[in-house]
C-alpha cells in the first residue's frame, strides 16, 4: 500500500491525552473523535488536516493511555498514516489491530512541517517528494503484517479461527 | 535456560518450549479487564465478529469506574453497554457503583487477580497488579474484543530492566517516591517496550499498598509491565481467597538488558511538576508553588494506608483558605474502613471533600476538574497538559503525605514542615 499526503511534524512525547482528551471518551466514534484531534496541543488541527495526511512525529507517539479511541481519532480526522522515531507500546499495538498504517523512522528530522511525502508500507521506504528524497525504514514483522493485511485483528482471528 | 519471572509467566502462557525477548507470542490470559470507556469499543468489536459467546465468562471483569457514578447522559449510556453485557453473558465479576472501586485496587482486594497470571486490561495501568508477581499488561479495546473470542492475546516478549533499591527510606518517602525518582532518572521513554523488575532491600520492606503504587505507574516510564518478586507478604496478602496463587521467581543468572541500582537513603519526596512525570524534583527545592486544589486517592495512591498517612497530617488542621480538597478513596472497601478509622472525619473537618470511588478527577473526567491558570498537586499518575481539565491548568504529582501538607499550606510543602 503506498499512501501519500502533506506532512503535519509534532514533537516528542505526543501522548493520549494531546490526541484525543479524556472529556471526549464517551463516544466510540472516530469521526467524532477525529474532530477533536490534537485539540489540546494544535486547536485547529483536524480543520487543517485533508484526506491522506500524514503525521510525523518524535520518540514515544502515543504515550499514555491504552485509549484506542487515540489512533481512530487520527484516522477519523482523515490522517492516513503516522510516521515517528519510536512508538509507545500500547499504542502500537491499537494502531495495529485497528489498521492505522505507521512506520518507525529515525529520520524523521530530515522531514519538514508541509512536506509532501509518499510511503510504501510493503518496503518501508519513505519518500519525500518536496525535498526529491528517499529514506528507507525497516518493514513490520511478519506475524504483524498478517494482521495489517487481514484488515485487523478481528478479522485475523476470524480467519484463523475458519483454517 | 535462565529466564526472568516476567519471562517465566509468559513461557507458562505461551506453552511453548522456550521464548526469548522480541519473540511474538501467543499467550493465554488469566483475566480480561476492561472499564466504562474502553469495554464499549470491545463489545462493539466482539459483536461485530459474529461470534456470540466470550470463551469464559469467569475470566472477564467490567468495571466502570472512569465516568462512574455517571456524569452525564453520554457517559451513563455507556456503562449501561457494560451492565447489559455483563447481564446477556453471564458474567459475575462485574461490579456496580456501591461495590465497585477504582479496577487496579479493586482486583487485588477482591482477589481476582493472582501472582503468576497473565491479565490483560483495557486500561494502561494494568501494570499495578506485576506487585503481585503477575505478568499485568494494558492493551486496546480491541485486543480485549479478541481475548473475548478466544482467552488469548499476541504479544512481543520485552526484555527486563532490573531496578534495586539499598538503603533505608526516610519518614515520608514511599513507593510513589521511588516510582517517581525511578521515572526522572529515566525518562518517560526509559523502560520503552520492556519489562521493569523491582528488587532490592528496600522493595522487600515495601507493604503491599507502596507496591502496588509503584508498579502502577512503569507504564509511566513507557513499560509493558512492572513486576515484584513475591514474597511472605505477596503470600499473607492473598492467603484466604479462593483462587489459587502460582509464585515465580528470576533464575539467579537470568538475563538483564541494563541493571540500575541505587542507594536511596537519603531520598526526599518526589514531585513530578508540569508536564510530564519525568519532571520530578525533590519535594523542598520547590519553593512558593501555590496550589488550588489537592486531590488525594487514584489507582495509584487511593488505598487505606495512603489516606492514613494524609489523615495523620490533617488530623485537627484546617485546608488552606482557597484550597480544594478531594480525597477519594480506591474502593468501597477502603471507602468503609476509611469511615470506621475515623479518617473521613478528619478529612471532612480539615475543609475537605471525601468522595465516593471514581477515576474521575484524574483523568479530568469529572469530581473536580481544573479551571484556566489553577494548580494542583495529586497523588494521580499523569501530569500531562490539560489531564486534569483546562489545557492552561497545572499538575504536580506527589505521594499523599506531600499532597496533604501542600493542603494545609496551599503550597506546595514537605511533610516535615507540618
Amino acid at each position: 500500500m503506498v499512501l501519500k499526503g502533506k506532512v503535519h511534524k509534532f514533537s516528542d512525547d505526543i501522548n493520549t491525552d494531546d490526541i484525543i482528551a479524556a472529556k471526549y471518551l464517551v463516544s466510540t466514534d472516530a469521526q467524532e473523535l477525529g474532530k477533536h484531534c490534537m485539540e489540546t496541543i494544535k486547536p485547529d488541527f483536524s480543520q487543517a488536516v485533508s484526506p491522506g495526511d500524514i503525521i510525523v512525529a518524535g520518540n514515544n507517539f502515543g504515550c499514555g493511555s491504552s485509549r484506542e479511541h487515540a489512533p481512530l481519532a487520527i484516522k477519523g480526522c482523515g490522517v492516513s498514516a503516522v510516521i515517528a522515531k519510536s512508538f509507545a507500546a500500547i499504542f502500537f499495538r491499537n494502531a495495529i489491530n485497528i489498521g492505522l498504517p505507521f512506520l518507525e523512522s529515525e529520520d524523521v528530522d530530515k522531514i519538514n512541517n508541509g512536506d509532501i511525502i509518499e510511503i510504501d508500507l510493503a518496503t518501508g521506504v519513505i519518500n519525500n517528494i518536496t525535498q526529491n528524497k528517499q529514506f528507507k525504514t525497516q518493514a513490520f514483522p511478519e506475524f504483524l503484517q498478517q494482521i495489517v493485511e487481514c484488515g485487523g485483528l478481528i478479522n485475523y482471528i476470524k480467519r484463523q479461527s475458519a483454517k | 535456560m535462565a529466564y526472568t519471572i516476567a519471562e517465566k509467566i509468559l513461557l507458562k502462557h505461551s506453552g511453548q518450549k522456550s521464548i526469548k525477548p522480541g519473540e511474538f507470542i501467543e499467550a493465554k490470559v488469566d483475566v480480561a479487564l476492561a472499564n466504562d470507556i474502553t469495554a464499549p469499543l470491545a463489545i462493539s468489536e466482539f459483536k461485530k465478529s459474529g461470534f456470540r459467546k466470550v470463551f469464559n465468562k469467569n475470566k472477564i471483569v467490567l468495571v466502570p469506574d472512569h465516568f462512574a457514578p455517571a456524569k452525564d447522559l453520554k457517559s451513563a449510556n455507556q456503562c449501561k453497554i457494560l451492565a447489559d453485557f455483563a447481564r446477556e453473558q453471564g458474567i459475575k465479576n462485574y461490579f456496580e457503583i456501591g461495590c465497585m472501586g477504582i479496577e487496579h485496587a479493586l482486583l487485588p482486594e477482591k482477589g481476582i487477580v493472582m501472582p503468576g497470571d497473565l491479565i490483560v486490561g483495557a486500561d494502561s495501568h494494568t501494570c499495578t497488579y506485576g506487585a503481585l508477581g503477575a505478568y499485568a499488561t494494558g492493551m486496546g479495546s480491541t485486543d480485549l474484543a479478541r481475548a473475548y473470542i478466544d482467552g488469548k492475546c499476541w504479544l512481543k516478549v520485552p526484555a527486563s530492566i532490573k531496578f534495586v533499591y539499598k538503603g533505608k527510606l526516610n519518614k515520608w518517602v514511599g513507593g510513589k517516591d521511588l516510582i517517581l525518582y525511578t521515572i526522572g532518572q529515566i525518562g518517560v521513554d526509559g523502560a520503552l517496550y520492556k519489562v521493569m523488575e523491582f528488587c532490592g532491600p528496600v522493595i522487600r520492606k515495601l507493604g503491599m499498598d507502596d507496591r502496588f503504587s509503584m508498579c502502577n505507574m512503569a507504564i509511566e516510564a513507557g513499560a509493558r509491565a512492572g513486576l515484584i518478586e513475591p514474597d511472605e507478604k505477596t503470600k499473607q496478602y492473598v492467603a484466604g481467597f479462593k483462587r489459587k496463587p502460582k509464585f515465580y521467581y528470576s533464575d539467579a543468572d537470568a538475563h538483564y538488558e541494563k541493571t540500575y541500582e541505587w542507594d536511596v537513603t537519603n531520598l526526599e519526596p518526589q514531585v513530578a511538576c508540569p508536564h510530564l512525570p519525568s519532571n520530578v524534583k525533590p519535594a523542598s527545592s520547590l519553593k512558593d508553588i501555590k496550589i488550588d486544589q489537592s486531590v488525594i486517592g487514584s489507582c495509584t495512591n487511593g488505598r487505606i494506608s495512603d489516606l492514613r498517612i494524609a489523615a495523620a497530617l490533617l488530623k485537627g488542621k484546617k485546608v488552606a483558605r482557597g484550597v480544594k480538597l478531594i480525597v477519594f478513596p480506591a474502593t468501597q472497601k477502603i471507602y468503609l474502613q476509611a469511615v470506621k478509622e475515623g479518617l473521613a472525619e478528619v478529612f471532612v473537618r480539615a475543609g475537605g471533600v471525601f468522595s465516593t470511588p471514581t477515576c474521575g478527577p484524574c483523568l479530568g473526567g469529572h469530581m473536580g476538574i481544573l479551571a484556566d491558570g489553577e494548580v494542583a498537586i495529586a497523588t494521580t499518575n499523569r501530569n500531562f497538559l490539560g489531564r486534569m481539565g483546562s489545557p492552561k491548568s497545572f499538575v504536580y504529582l506527589s505521594n499523599p503525605a506531600v499532597a496533604a501538607a501542600s493542603a494545609i499550606t496551599g503550597k506546595i510543602t514537605h511533610p516535615a514542615r507540618i
